[in-house]
């Protein structure tokens, strides 16, 4: 796990002082640890992801921050202001639920207008604020009607607009997408990203799908087991995962065992590459490398390229936009590598199954991780 | 973006302190109430079964002159067997009706449906008053008795047949309903044969149902006080040997003994229900493919032949009692006549039993259910006090396992006890409502925790999060949400409040004597037909209710509800 010190956002964003601190908190659910002293910063205006597989905290996490469950131990801070021990409506955040929870009794225009009603504020403008909103989701000639005669993807902006109306400085989405279907999805995902940045309010979002977080986050925070994996932008989080988690659990990897054979080479099977990663570990310490599957090259190779072996395509699949082939190396056929091949490239070099190739792996973009 | 700015920190911190007070005292407000009205009681008969008449602890003293009194050790296999030979016959009738209902295609199912459940709107004691006036000493039928005497236990267990199927019938038919349809299929698909698929997936399917019904039938049958009363002759049985030695022998030593053995079945049956409904939930799954009946005339002929004939004899019984409240002299004048309706003639109350019994019904109705319903939202939404709610929980769960004729007993103890500042509530009215509410309190209680769980569960925290207090959820939502179940809850503790006669017939006073009570006075003093008029006014008024609740349901709630719509 990351240190704290080590979570400070980096760039400008670090001079001011963040928005939401969250110091060393535990949570437990009897004797099951949910979340493991975890700490993480947010800045002023950031679109952070909790990216996770299902348990692994995220949601536990949110909930501490909303003091729906509150930790255990350690401390939350919400606007330079410790909130570890108030209760939910003395924090300040909007909150969006997956179920959206919207009241289906009252109208849309009841259900936005919520949290107004009660805070002394004459009726016309409470009408104001509402159809401000409204026309802000898009929403402006539905307000009428009841929830349930809405769609998923307008009752969650519905929702969305709820969550908004009383200007809070910290909007918490949980997984406000995934009851959706991935067309409307993928929609009211750009929609949210520019409301956000518009509205340029604090924003966590709790979701499982990487595509989801990677799309739409400033930087992405990943959890497992309780701990933070890694936080970082999205194309770091991508590019340079510091786990093996989080390269396994963000896009597709190969994982392959290994060994360290030098200061820039590592040995897998008969095989040795070179790999720049490799001095970071200890010649002779067995680990495990990873490849994205679309690293893998085959054209404009030359004597010069390094990693450079000949394979044969064991089996094909079809996905489409590319095809992904299982790739048996001639000096190592018992190990086998994923790569991805463009239908461009399919055409091109027409490939078939049982055909020789000659592929490389670029050194950079093999991934070292300790053996765990 | 900031038409509205936030409110002042300060000003909603102190706010969420009154908030979580408030469910506080609510939670704390409910154990409370139910402490009082259920536990001292129960807690007041469990030590007085264990005093001398004055108030000394005798150990088991009390237990040991009552085993070893024949007479009163005696009833328990009295009881015992009335309530086995019941069971018997019940169930395989309710259950036949009940596959008809849920696994044939024969048409008129509601009707049928509603033809079975009209017992419920009626005393236990009316279906003795009927089998009376059929096969009593006067009896119109009597001659198929081939001199046979239907007073004592054959008398009862036929009432009480009658009384319980009902209750039987709701169980196995919610029992039958679940059923999956793939495992239908499956079977077909290998070729069973329909009496092995009934052997081995329907009655598997309904196994947990059935016992639940078997166990809720035995236990209305020993703790059911009006039908041994009003047919039961010399045959002693459990609850009248309470009522003798507590209203009769002002035993109450004695009377709490006997309270104590009627507890154990029922009690015995709570907890085999808690059993089986935790292993009802593991046996479908949320893949289940609800099960459509497939034609078969022959099938459908023969369970609508079976179901018009129960629901003959069903309404038979009921319209029995009816027409005999108009008859002049029974047997031997059958014109018409309203005279047993004059109940001045054989009751110095007249009509005002009736009228106390609907007012107690109304208060009960409103109290109950604004009690049950916030009580239960308390302990499903609430976060506070996480242990009291579970108390709360635990005592309203308790009236399930305690029969009426127990609490009653309790109550007169409770009550009575020296220097209970609540000696005042004795024969009043308000004892009464409370005691319906605290009787009738579990079914409630459940009807409202379920209608709470389908509820979105994060209402509450989106409250929280606009800085809404709950209360104001709870009424501007989630109450709104719950009519339907309140309804339900209002109608079903109107009813049963109507109807009761065990729970009741020891704490009632001169001026609040209840229809109910009237009916077994007038019975005790050979007035039948009035008790049949007052029964028949009873019976009118609930399906009156019922009706009303039906109306309500159709015409008002598609227009209060429309958000329902889509």
């Amino acid at each position: 796990m990351d240190s704290p010190a080590a979570l400070k956002m980096n760039g400008n964003a670090a001079a001011a002082p963040p928005f939401l601190r969250v110091c060393n908190v535990i949570k437990r659910f009897g004797k099951f640890l949910a979340l493991k002293d975890v700490s993480l910063e947010v800045a002023k205006g950031e679109f952070v992801c909790f990216l996770g597989p299902s348990g692994c905290g995220k949601t536990t996490l949110l909930r501490a921050i909303a003091g729906l469950d509150p930790q255990d131990e350690g401390m939350i801070e919400i606007g330079g202001r410790d909130v570890s021990r108030l209760p939910p409506a003395a924090r300040d955040f909007g909150i969006v639920f997956q179920s959206y929870a919207l009241f289906p009794n009252l109208t849309v225009a009841a259900n936005v207008g919520y949290g107004l009603v009660n805070r002394g504020t004459g009726r016309p403008t409470i009408d104001a604020r509402v159809a401000e909103l409204l026309a802000l989701v898009g929403l402006g000639d539905q307000s009428a009607k009841y929830p349930a005669q809405l769609s998923g993807g307008q009752q969650q902006r519905v929702a969305l607009a709820r969550a908004l109306a009383t200007s809070p400085g910290l909007l918490l989405l949980d997984e406000p997408l995934s009851a959706l279907d991935a067309r409307v999805r993928i929609r009211l995902r750009d929609e949210i990203k520019a409301l956000q940045r518009r509205l340029g309010v604090t924003t966590i979002m709790v979701t499982h799908d990487q595509d989801e977080a990677l799309a739409m986050a400033d930087r992405v925070v990943v959890m497992n087991q309780g701990v933070i994996e890694q936080i970082g932008s999205p194309a770091d989080i991508y590019r340079t995962p510091k786990t093996a988690f989080v390269a396994d659990f963000v896009g597709t990897m190969t994982f392959l065992d290994g060994e360290i054979a030098g200061p820039m080479s590592l040995r897998i099977g008969a095989m040795e590459l070179a790999c720049p990663e490799a001095r970071r570990f200890q010649s002779g310490s067995s680990v495990r490398i990873g490849l994205r599957p679309e690293e893998i090259r085959v054209r404009n190779l030359d004597s010069a390229t390094p990693n450079r072996f000949a394979a044969r395509i064991a089996a094909l699949n079809f996905h489409g936009a590319f095809c992904r082939a299982q790739l048996e190396p001639e000096a190592a056929p018992h190990i086998p590598i994923f790569a991805d091949f463009s239908a461009n490239l399919m055409r091109d070099l027409a490939v078939t199954q049982g055909q020789r190739l000659t592929i490389a792996l670029p050194p950079e973009s093999l991934r070292v991780f300790a053996k765990s | 973006m900031s038409v509205i700015a936030t409110s002042p920190v300060t000003a909603s911190a102190a706010r969420v302190s009154r908030e979580e007070w408030v469910a506080r005292a609510g939670v704390l407000l409910l154990i409370a109430w139910l402490l009082l009205t259920l536990a001292l009681p129960l807690w007041a008969l469990l030590s007085k079964s264990f005093q001398n008449q004055n108030g000394e602890f005798v150990g088991l003293a009390n237990y040991i002159r009552y085993f070893s009194t024949p007479t009163l050790f005696g009833s328990i296999f009295n009881s015992v067997w009335v309530a086995i030979a019941t069971t018997a016959i019940v169930i395989p009738l309710a259950f036949g009706y009940a596959y008809a209902l849920t696994r044939t295609r024969m048409p008129f199912k509601g009707l049928f449906y509603a033809a079975a459940l009209l017992p419920l709107f009626a005393p236990s004691l009316l279906s003795a008053i009927s089998l009376i006036y059929l096969f009593g000493n006067q009896g119109l039928l009597k001659w198929l008795l081939f001199g046979g005497s239907i007073y004592g236990a054959p008398g009862i267990v036929v009432a009480q047949v009658f009384y319980c199927f009902p209750h039987a019938l709701i169980i196995t038919v919610t029992a039958l309903a679940l059923a999956d349809a793939r495992l239908y299929e499956v079977a077909e698909a290998l070729g069973t044969r329909n009496a092995r698929v009934f052997r081995t997936v329907t009655l598997p399917g309904a196994k947990f149902g059935l016992i639940n019904a078997a166990f809720v039938v035995f236990t209305l049958v020993v703790t059911d006080f009006g039908i041994a009363k009003v047919i039961g002759g010399q045959f002693n049985v459990l609850a009248t040997d309470a009522y003798k030695q507590v209203v009769g022998q002002q035993n109450f030593e004695m009377g709490a003994v006997v309270g104590m053995v009627l507890l154990v079945p029922a009690v015995l049956a709570f907890a085999i229900d808690r059993v089986v409904q935790r292993r009802q939930v593991a046996l479908l799954s949320a893949r289940a493919v609800p099960y459509e009946p497939k034609r078969s005339p022959v099938r459908d002929a023969l369970l609508l032949a079976y179901c018009c004939v129960l629901a003959l004899i069903l309404i038979g019984v009921l319209g029995t009692a009816i027409w005999a409240s108009f008859i002049t002299y029974w047997p031997y004048n059958l014109t018409l006549t309203l005279k047993n309706y004059d109940f001045a003639n054989f009751d110095p109350g007249g009509w005002s039993p009736y009228f106390t019994s609907l007012e107690m019904a109304l208060a009960t109705a409103i109290v109950g259910t604004t009690i049950v319903f916030t009580g239960a939202y308390l302990v499903e939404k609430t976060k506070v006090l996480p242990a009291g709610r579970a108390l709360a929980h635990l005592l309203a769960m308790l009236p399930m396992a305690v029969p009426g004729l127990v609490l009653g007993l309790g109550y007169v103890f409770f009550i009575n006890a020296k220097g209970n500042p609540l000696g005042f509530l004795y024969a009043t009215i308000a004892v009464l409502v409370i005691n319906s509410v605290a009787h009738f309190y579990t079914v409630a209680h459940i009807t409202a925790l379920t209608a709470l769980k389908q509820i979105d569960p994060e209402y509450e925290s989106v409250s929280a999060s606009l800085k809404v207090p709950f209360w104001r959820t709870f009424r501007r939502v989630t109450a709104p949400i719950c009519m339907p179940a309140i309804i339900d809850i209002a109608i079903y503790m109107f009813v049963n409040a109507l109807t009761t006669v065990s729970a009741v017939i020891f704490l009632y006073g001169p001026s609040s004597k209840l229809a109910a009570i009237a009916i077994v006075h007038m019975d005790e003093m050979g007035a039948s037909a009035a008790a049949a008029a007052m029964a028949s006014v009873i019976v009118a008024t609930a399906l009156g209710a019922k009706f009303l609740h039906i109306l309500l349901e159709r015409v008002v709630f598609m227009r209060l509800q429309a958000w329902r719509q889509r």
